[in-house]
C-alpha cells in the first residue's frame, strides 16, 4: 500500500496553508516537552498532592488502605482476600520487592506472573499515582504484566506515596527519565464499570469489579487505615 | 449494516418522533451527560482556557499533518510495529483481512471504534468467514441486534433493558431460560461471562484510537469497561484502526486534550481507562500481543483540510454535541441514517458519503448554538451547517418548493418599495385572521408546524410603518 501512503502524504502536503510553518518548527515542537497548562489542583505541595490522590481515588470508587511500610503489604492483602471472600489465592506480579516479603505461604498460594483467566485476585506495584483524577499509572514490562490488572475480579496495586504526582505530565516526566514508554501504559481511575444499559452505571464490566490501593505512606497525619 | 438511509431523514424523523421505547430511552441523556458535564466543566476553573490550548494543539497539527503522520510512522516502526496507509473503506477492509489470513485467523474481537462502523467492518469479516464479536457492552447488545449505533459513545442508548434481554436470550443459546434477566445488572453479568470467553478464545483484538502520539508512535484508547485492554493484550495481534487526523505532537499535547474528553462526554473526571500502546509486546514481556499494526485511513478527510471544514477535523468523539442537540434529543441517532449523528454527524458524514446522500442532516438543527457552546474543540458547528445548506442549495439539491419559495423571497428582499408593500399587507392580513384573540391557529402553507403550536398574530402596522410615523 505505499501507492496509498504517498497518494495520501502528497495530498497533505499539497494543502498549502499560511499558518503553515514548516519542519523544523514540528521538529522542534515534537522535541519540546513542556507541558501546556496544568491545573492548580495538580500543582500543590507534597502533603496536599498525597491526599489529593486518595481523595480523587476514592471519589473513583477505588478503595485506598494506608500502610506504613512494605512489610505490611501482606497482612493488607490478606484482610482484603477474606473481606471479598475469596480464595486464599493470588495471582502476583513477579516483582523483587512483592517477592521479598514475608508471606505466609501456608496460607495463601502466590503464583508469580502474568494473569490468566481463572484469577480472581491479582496483586501488581504502579509506576505511579496522579493526583488531579485519582489516577494509578501502571507501567508494563517483565515484573508488571499488564494482564494483572484486566483479567482478575479484583485488582490490588501497591503504590508508593514517594511516586504520587500532581498531574499526567509529571508521570510522562518520570516515565521519560527511565527510558522511555513500555508495551502499554495503563491510566487506570477506579474499577470497571458501564452504563451502556438504560444509562444506569454498574460496577464490574469486563475488568476489575474492585480496584484496591495499598498507599505506602508512613508520614501520613491520620492514623493508617482503609478507606 | 451501514446503508445509507440519511437520504430517507424526514421520514426516520416522524417514524421516530413518534417512537414511544425511543422517547423514554432519550429521557435519558439530559439527567445523565448533560447534568454531570455541566457539573465537570464547573469543577474544573481551567477548564475553558484547555479548550482554547486543545484548539491551538489540533489547528496546529492538522496544518502540519504530513509531518507528524510520517513522524508517528517511523516511531512506530521503529517499536516493532506496522503502519498501513488506507485511502478508502475498501482498502482499509482489505488491509484488515490480509493481516487476519496472514495471522490464520478465524475469530476478532472488537474494541468500540467508530472508524470501524465507518468502514462496515463487521459485514465484511463475516461475509469472509471470520467471526467479529464486537466486547464494548453497547456495541454488542447492537451486534446482537443487528442495527447501527445510535450514539457515538452509547451505542445501544435506544435500547431498554428487556430489548437487552430479548437479544441476550436469542443469541446466548445456552442460556437457561428460568435464568432471570429482569436487571441491568444480570445483564451485564451475562454479557461479562460470555464475553470473557470470546476474549480468550480471539486470534485476533482490533481497537480504535481515541489520540495518536508523533512522538511515541503510541495509540491511544479511552474506555471505561476495560474491554478494549483486554482485545489488545489477550490475542497474539492487535490491530488499531485510526483515521489520520487522530494525530497530536506529544505526550503533553494528549494530556491536554485528555482533560477536555471524558468531562465532555460523560461528565467523569477521568475515564476509567486510558491506554498508551507502543509496539508489540517487548522482549522480556509476559503479556500482550506479538503483532501491532496501525490502519491509517482517510476516507475523505484529506479533502476537508485547507477549508473552513478543516475545523471539524478537531473533532475528539465527545459526544457532547449529541447530548445537548434538541434535534438528537428529539429524533435519536438513528434517524440520521449513517454511522454519525446529531451535529458532527451532520457536519461529517456529507463528506464521508456525499452531500446528495446526506443533503437532509444539516438541515437538522435549529441553530440554537448548543453545540458550539459545548464543543471541548471549539467547533464551529452550526456556522458548518450553515455552509452546507448553501452548497446544497448552490448544487440545487434542495426541494423545488423551498427552492421557490427562497426565490421569491430574494426578489421580493432585493426591491425595499415591493418588500413594505407585501409586508404591510401580509402584517395587515394576518391580524384580522388573528381576530380579537390575536392568535393565529393555522396558516396557508405551514400545516404541519401549525399543528402543535399557535402564532401571535402582528397588530396590523409594519416596524417601517411606525418608525415612518414617529419621525414625523
Amino acid at each position: 500500500m505505499s501507492a496509498a501512503r504517498e497518494a495520501i502524504l502528497s495530498r497533505l502536503r499539497a494543502v498549502a496553508r499560511e499558518t503553515r510553518a514548516g519542519a523544523a518548527a514540528v521538529e522542534a515542537r515534537l522535541a519540546d516537552r513542556k507541558p501546556n497548562l496544568v491545573p492548580a489542583r495538580a500543582r500543590q505541595p507534597r502533603r496536599e498532592t498525597i491526599d489529593g490522590f486518595r481523595r480523587m481515588a476514592i471519589e473513583a470508587s477505588a478503595v485506598v488502605r494506608r500502610i506504613r511500610h512494605t512489610d505490611d503489604i501482606p497482612d493488607a492483602v490478606m484482610a482484603i482476600l477474606r473481606s471479598e471472600n475469596r480464595p486464599a489465592r493470588l495471582a502476583m506480579a513477579p516483582d523483587a520487592m512483592l517477592e521479598a516479603l514475608g508471606w505466609n505461604r501456608a496460607m495463601v498460594e502466590i503464583r508469580s506472573g502474568r494473569a490468566e483467566a481463572h484469577d480472581e485476585v491479582g496483586l501488581s506495584v504502579a509506576f505511579a499515582g496522579i493526583a488531579e483524577t485519582g489516577t494509578l499509572m501502571m507501567a508494563s514490562g517483565p515484573t508488571s504484566p499488564a494482564t494483572l490488572g484486566f483479567l482478575p475480579e479484583s485488582h490490588i496495586v501497591v503504590l508508593s506515596a514517594d511516586d504520587v504526582r500532581g498531574a499526567y505530565e509529571d508521570g510522562w516526566a518520570l516515565l521519560r527519565a527511565r527510558g522511555g514508554l513500555p508495551r502499554t501504559v495503563n491510566f487506570i481511575t477506579g474499577p470497571s464499570r458501564s452504563a451502556d444499559i438504560e444509562q444506569k452505571l454498574q460496577m464490574g464490566a469486563h475488568g476489575p469489579r474492585n480496584l484496591h490501593i495499598l498507599l505506602i505512606d508512613p508520614d501520613a497525619a491520620e492514623p493508617p487505615g482503609d478507606r | 449494516m451501514v446503508a445509507v438511509t440519511s437520504p430517507a431523514f424526514e421520514a426516520n424523523a416522524r417514524a421516530a418522533l413518534v417512537d414511544a421505547k425511543l422517547q423514554k430511552a432519550l429521557g435519558h441523556i439530559k439527567d445523565g451527560f448533560v447534568q454531570r458535564r455541566t457539573a465537570a466543566a464547573a469543577r474544573l476553573p481551567e477548564f475553558d482556557a484547555l479548550r482554547d490550548l486543545a484548539k491551538e494543539i489540533k489547528d496546529h497539527t492538522l496544518d502540519h499533518l504530513d509531518l507528524y503522520l510520517a513522524h508517528f510512522e517511523r516511531r512506530v516502526t521503529e517499536s516493532g510495529g506496522v503502519v498501513h496507509w488506507c485511502r478508502d473503506a475498501a482498502e482499509a477492509r482489505e488491509t484488515v483481512l490480509t493481516i487476519c489470513h496472514a495471522a490464520g485467523a478465524k475469530s476478532v474481537t472488537k474494541g468500540k471504534s467508530m472508524v470501524g462502523e465507518e468502514i462496515a467492518l463487521n459485514d465484511f469479516l463475516e461475509k469472509n468467514g471470520i467471526e467479529p464479536v464486537e466486547t464494548d457492552l453497547g456495541e454488542y447488545i447492537i451486534q446482537l441486534r443487528r442495527e447501527p449505533p445510535s450514539h457515538i459513545i452509547a451505542p445501544a442508548i435506544h435500547v431498554n433493558k428487556e430489548q437487552v434481554a430479548e437479544a441476550f436470550r436469542a443469541a446466548h443459546t445456552e442460556l437457561p431460560a428460568d435464568r432471570p434477566l429482569e436487571e441491568p445488572a444480570a445483564l451485564l453479568a451475562e454479557a461479562r461471562a460470555m464475553l470473557r470467553r470470546k476474549f480468550l478464545a480471539a486470534d485476533i483484538g482490533i481497537t480504535g484510537a481515541n489520540f495518536l502520539i508523533a512522538e511515541t508512535g503510541s495509540t491511544v484508547i479511552v474506555t471505561n469497561e476495560g474491554n478494549g485492554d483486554l482485545t489488545q493484550m489477550l490475542p497474539r495481534v492487535h490491530v488499531v484502526l485510526a483515521s489520520i487526523e487522530k494525530v497530536v505532537p506529544t505526550l503533553e499535547d494528549v494530556s491536554t486534550i485528555l482533560r477536555l474528553l471524558a468531562r465532555s462526554a460523560t461528565g467523569q473526571e477521568f475515564s476509567v481507562y486510558t491506554t498508551f500502546s507502543t509496539g508489540p509486546r517487548r522482549p522480556a514481556d509476559l503479556d500482550g500481543p506479538e503483532q501491532f499494526h496501525v490502519i491509517l485511513l482517510d476516507n475523505g478527510r484529506s479533502a476537508m483540510l485547507g477549508t473552513p471544514f478543516q475545523e471539524m477535523l478537531r473533532c475528539i468523539r465527545c459526544g457532547a454535541c449529541l447530548n445537548h442537540c434538541p434535534v438528537y434529543g428529539a429524533v435519536g441517532g438513528h434517524a440520521y441514517g449513517w454511522v454519525y449523528p446529531g451535529p458532527m454527524g451532520a457536519v461529517l458524514t456529507p463528506w464521508l458519503v456525499g452531500l446528495d446522500q446526506a443533503k437532509h442532516l444539516p438541515n437538522a438543527s435549529t441553530f440554537c448554538g448548543k453545540c458550539e457552546s459545548v464543543c471541548p474543540m471549539r467547533i464551529p458547528l452550526p456556522g458548518l451547517m450553515r455552509r452546507l445548506r448553501e452548497r446544497a442549495h448552490l448544487e440545487r439539491l434542495d426541494a423545488p418548493v423551498a427552492r421557490g419559495a427562497l426565490a421569491a423571497w430574494s426578489f421580493v428582499a432585493r426591491r425595499p418599495r415591493l418588500y413594505c408593500a407585501v409586508a404591510a399587507i401580509a402584517a395587515r392580513t394576518l391580524a384580522s385572521l388573528g381576530g380579537r384573540a390575536g392568535c393565529l391557529r393555522r396558516l396557508p402553507l405551514a400545516r404541519g408546524w401549525m399543528q402543535g403550536r399557535d402564532m401571535p398574530a402582528p397588530e396590523g402596522r409594519t416596524f417601517m410603518a411606525q418608525w415612518r410615523e414617529r419621525a414625523r
